[in-house]
């Protein structure tokens, strides 16, 4: 009887201790990056290919996200403040929303499971087919010739690919309040410029997105580097890192935006 | 040194990630309307500023003309204290009269000035000694509510 009650508590703990034992491993890993970091920037080639694979072909994917958004906000938006007869206020809607939450959110969900887990498979490939023993051999520190490049091209990516989606997303938005429905572009453009501050709201928008570049980036790198150096141990490692991404980012945009909020008034 | 698509491609990406910041902060934002323009601060009091905001529109003749930059509550006065970063670029009389008002119904509440006779023009640390608070909603529907119930009598 005892037995049967201990033994889910001790999983339970088990579990637990495992996640924090995860997240101090995490921290660790994360100063090394850092220190490692020297050669990504001496050697920038390195970092510019990353970012081609992470940044670059992310670009179709997010730009078209961020039109279709930023269309449904327009649609969405017009439903209800047509009540109140104040669709001119679309502009406004879709553009603080989109500057706000939506744009560095919703391109990091798409950036953690487009790159990163590429990032992760890749990393947790060359773990197992054993490229990173080989090159310790060779005196080429891993770390600084296949982590730290990763790592920088997904925080130097993700910022801009945010501002893209934002961008994109109120053209979408212009496209469907202005062009299809047919509120006048001058009350469009003009309350959507009244009401977004550049400091309080675009800043804030790029300091987001730049917080969850670097989450991601830790994540899908951390993950790759542990993977078990087997097909499934592979395979794990991927789920888990978009995973874990998804609800860092959201919880992460919550402490910000209460942080921001607070600053704010 | 030897070029690569890569550098081609690498450079074309953060041209685009930049522009599109540019694009969020000229065209939807107001960095392009106004940006760090030179301002002077002018205080005024008010008995009841309402839902006035810190950045609310300082408009005169409905025209924006500055932003207002901090407001406290004045516990020798017991009145709000609001300074009011105005444009540069405009010089009031020094008889000017601030108000609180509320565009439309629903509106943004924002600070309107009239410019008075003055020869003398506002600086940069003065105050505006004119000053009319903010309409209480339900003041006035008190008010009006009030003065029904004494006409009532009257008639009969």
């Amino acid at each position: 009887m005892l037995e049967r009650i201990r033994r889910p508590l001790v999983q339970l703990g088990h579990k637990f201790v495992e996640g924090v034992w995860r997240v101090g491993v995490m921290a660790r890993f994360f100063v090394l990056v850092l220190a490692a970091s020297g050669t990504s920037f001496s050697r920038f080639r390195l970092v510019m290919r990353e970012v081609y694979f992470v940044g670059v072909l992310s670009l179709v994917i997010i730009a078209v996200s961020g039109l279709f958004v930023g269309m449904v906000l327009g649609l969405q938006g017009f439903e209800t403040l047509q009540r109140y007869g104040a669709q001119e206020s679309i502009g406004m809607l879709v553009a603080l929303s989109l500057v706000r939450e939506l744009g560095p959110v919703v391109s990091a969900l798409l950036f953690a499971s487009r790159a990163g887990s590429a990032i992760t498979a890749e990393i947790g490939l060359m773990k197992a087919t054993e490229q990173l023993t080989a090159m310790d051999m060779m005196a080429v520190s891993p770390m600084a010739r296949v982590i730290a490049p990763r790592f920088w091209a997904g925080v130097i990516s993700l910022p801009l690919l945010a501002a893209i989606f934002s961008a994109m997303g109120v053209f979408g938005g212009y496209l469907v309040g202005v062009v299809l429905i047919g509120v006048d572009s001058g009350a469009f453009w003009a309350q959507m410029q009244a009401a977004v501050d550049f400091r309080y709201d675009v800043l804030n928008g790029v300091i987001k997105s730049m917080a969850f570049a670097v989450a991601v980036s830790v994540i899908a790198t951390f993950e790759g580097f542990d993977a078990p150096p087997t097909a499934e141990g592979v395979s794990r490692a991927t789920t888990r890192t978009v995973v874990s991404s998804a609800l860092t980012i959201l919880s992460l945009d919550l402490v910000l935006t209460a942080f921001m909020l607070r600053a704010d008034d | 040194m030897e070029r690569t698509t890569i550098d081609l491609w690498f450079g074309a990406f953060v041209s685009v990630g930049f522009a599109a910041l540019l694009i969020l902060a000229l065209k939807v934002g107001n960095l392009g309307a106004e940006g760090q323009k030179e301002t002077y601060r002018v205080e005024a009091r008010f008995d009841n500023i309402g839902g006035l905001k810190v950045r609310a529109p300082v408009k005169s003749a409905g025209v924006l003309v500055g932003r207002v930059q901090e407001m406290h509550f004045d516990n020798e006065r017991f009145q709000a204290s609001v300074t009011l970063a105005l444009d540069k670029r405009f010089q009031f009389p020094k008889d000017t009269s601030a108000s609180i008002l509320t565009s439309g119904l629903l509106g943004e509440v924002y600070v309107g000035l009239d410019a008075g006779g003055d020869d003398k023009k506002l600086a940069d640390g003065d105050r505006i000694t004119l000053t009319q608070s903010a309409v209480v909603l339900e003041r006035l529907i008190g008010q009006f509510l009030f003065s029904k119930a004494q006409e009532e009598p009257a008639k009969k």
